[in-house]
């Protein structure tokens, strides 16, 4: 008896079968490595840099990386690439994650609406989610962001407004088959209201591919705000992200390829690591993914 | 087959008229909206903008603007490009033939490379390769097309002089070969990522099929596994991919886009990016909508041609 008391008080998440499957993941396990790296030298490495990622030096132009403490070299306005990527990386994870939040917070209100009521609401917002799947992504991520104001927040909210489909048809599945089950029923019986019922009993239930789509949608952000940085829609310079640094390399190709192989080379650790991660959670929590 | 048909034209005509709500609310989002021509006109005051705006009826109700604008798309009066005057759609036309010569070789190579991956990690499952083509397929989705596009005309273009860098010809040589040396680059590396796409899916459905009865049945007749995979399977799994294929086509246009800016190729996207640049908005718009009706055009062919080839699905 008292062996039983001591195991259940023993099972803590990290204990559960969850935590051990994505543990036994070792492209997930490598994917938060890479990730936790990254944020902290986002995070810390303009601290311990000499050199500001604003700081103008024309003596020091296109220096080749390892020259004196230009550690990956400069740019054609001499600024310290290091000190630049890693701010870059400040602005380009802190968007990826932001416009995750939004497009998942987006996706779960119309999934749960629309697969709990049905009828025709459910309709409208299924077929307009169709709609926004019919647009190439970036013809209208790039026709909205040119037409608004391309402050950052303003970058943010086009990346979501154009992302959170995803997440409502996987919600809009989990919630109409969770729907009739009893549980449901019990508390309508009950007397409770809808909006309790959606979001305090279904959606409990459907957090776990929430999390793996919004993992794999984090990858999918910070890569969008790369191309339309790149294509110079995006996060104005003098502000460093990984894709506006990318935005003037393709003439220095030539002479200076570091400009274009390292930020290009932080996106895609940084987005295959969210890759890496989303496909172990989904495998830990055992959701049936549309492929693999 | 008739009333498969009727369904989903109808589905069609639905979801092109929320396409066409997005489209328009998109054009509203746009400052100054549809005179966003005039507004920085220096020799239009204020009044004079009011005055078009009540000439053109863009202080009417918007749902009766927006009827109005409909109308005229399916017209196929789709206004004309501030730039040289000439109708969108043909400036449109004009570009098309480059982008589909692009996606088309970008799309037979992402199907070859992909179908024998997927088909190769499918029958020897959870060997090296299948584990290598995982891993790989996974981090091709992660490599933004431009930096790739990028690194290709380093190494192939600068390093070893072996490939153009960009344009879609050499001028005053219009040889198909010359043509066709232009566009290797391009459509590999617009290819790439569905090559990890298309080789995903196709582990999965040879998977599913490789589980089927039949493929028991055709083993106990003690058919090679080679004629059972070709005869069998293969062509099992591919009918699910002909879905694919329209389901892709947003992602291959976005990619074109982006391919098409590295690589100076005349076709739609970089149009697209021209005209943004020069606030072109008719022509944008224009491009907005034609890429939307294409895709929801394609996936409609798509579902035909499956439900044609496959008869458990227009009788269902």
């Amino acid at each position: 008896m008292t062996a039983i008391v001591a195991n259940s008080r023993q099972e803590r998440w990290w204990n559960s079968r969850t935590a051990h499957r994505f543990m036994n993941h070792h492209l997930a396990l490598i994917g938060m490595v890479m990730i936790a790296i990254l944020t902290l030298a986002c995070v810390l490495g303009p601290y311990l840099l000499p050199y500001d990622s604003l700081y103008i030096d024309l003596r020091a132009r296109f220096a080749p990386p390892f020259t004196g403490h230009h550690y990956l070299g400069t740019d054609p306005l001499g600024r310290d690439l290091a000190a630049r990527l890693f701010m870059a990386g400040r602005v380009s994870l802190l968007v990826g994650f932001s416009a995750m939040l939004l497009s998942t917070l987006i996706g779960t209100l119309v999934g749960v609406v629309a697969g709990y009521r049905g009828g025709w609401l459910g309709t409208t917002l299924m077929r307009t989610v169709d709609g926004f799947l019919s647009f190439p992504s970036i013809f209208l991520v790039l026709a909205l962001a040119a037409a608004l104001k391309p402050s950052p927040m303003m970058i943010t909210v086009v990346i979501a407004a154009t992302s959170w489909m995803e997440v409502a048809r996987i919600v809009e599945a989990e919630v109409r088959s969770l729907r009739e089950r009893e549980f449901v029923q019990a508390g309508r019986m009950l007397g409770l209201s809808g909006t309790h019922i959606m979001f305090r009993e279904i959606l409990p239930n459907a957090v776990g591919p929430i999390i793996v789509a919004a993992t794999l949608t984090v990858a999918r952000a910070i890569l969008m705000e790369a191309y339309i940085s790149f294509l110079g829609y995006g996060i104005q310079p003098p502000l460093p992200s990984w894709g506006n640094m990318l935005n003037g390399a393709q003439q220095y190709l030539g002479t200076a390829p570091w400009l274009a192989i390292i930020p290009g080379a932080a996106i895609t650790i940084a987005v295959t690591s969210f890759n890496f991660i989303g496909d172990g959670l989904r495998d830990a929590l055992d959701v049936r993914g549309d492929h693999s | 087959m008739r009333g498969f048909l009727l369904n989903r034209l109808s589905q069609s005509l639905v979801l092109l008229l929320i396409v066409s709500v997005i489209g328009f609310v998109v054009l509203n989002l746009i400052p100054g909206g549809p005179l966003a021509q005039f507004g920085l006109d220096p020799s239009m005051t204020q009044d004079d903008l009011n005055r078009l705006k009540e000439q053109l009826g863009l202080n009417r109700p918007l749902w009766m603007q927006y009827l109005d604008w409909a109308w005229r798309l399916v017209q196929g009066d789709w206004g004309h490009s501030f730039r040289d005057g000439a109708p969108v759609l043909d400036v449109i036309g004009r570009h098309l033939v480059a982008t589909l010569l692009l996606m088309g070789s970008s799309t037979v190579i992402a199907i070859a490379i992909g179908t024998w991956i997927g088909i190769r990690g499918a029958t020897h499952r959870y060997s090296v390769f299948d584990y290598l083509a995982t891993v790989g397929a996974m981090v091709a989705l992660s490599i933004p097309t431009f930096w790739f596009g990028l690194l290709g005309i380093y190494v192939f273009s600068l390093r070893l002089g072996w490939l153009p860098a960009g344009n879609m010809y050499t001028i005053g040589d219009g040889s198909a070969l010359n043509y066709l040396h232009h566009l290797i680059m391009p459509s590999i590396v617009l290819a790439l990522v569905h090559v990890a796409i298309w080789s995903r899916y196709m582990r999965t459905a040879t998977l599913d099929v490789i589980s089927q009865e039949f493929v028991k049945t055709a083993r106990a007749k003690g058919l090679s596994e080679r004629r059972i995979l070709m005869k069998h399977v293969v062509g099992n799994a591919l009918l699910p991919m002909i879905t694919l294929a329209g389901m892709q086509l947003p992602s291959v246009l976005t990619g074109a886009l982006v391919t098409e800016t590295v690589f100076t190729w005349p076709g739609m996207g970089r149009l697209f990016l021209d005209s943004l640049g020069y606030s072109d908005y008719p022509v944008v718009m224009g491009l907005l909508m034609f890429s939307a009706i294409l895709v929801v055009l394609c996936n409609l062919i798509a579902d035909i041609v499956v439900a044609i080839i496959d008869p458990r699905i227009r009788l269902s």
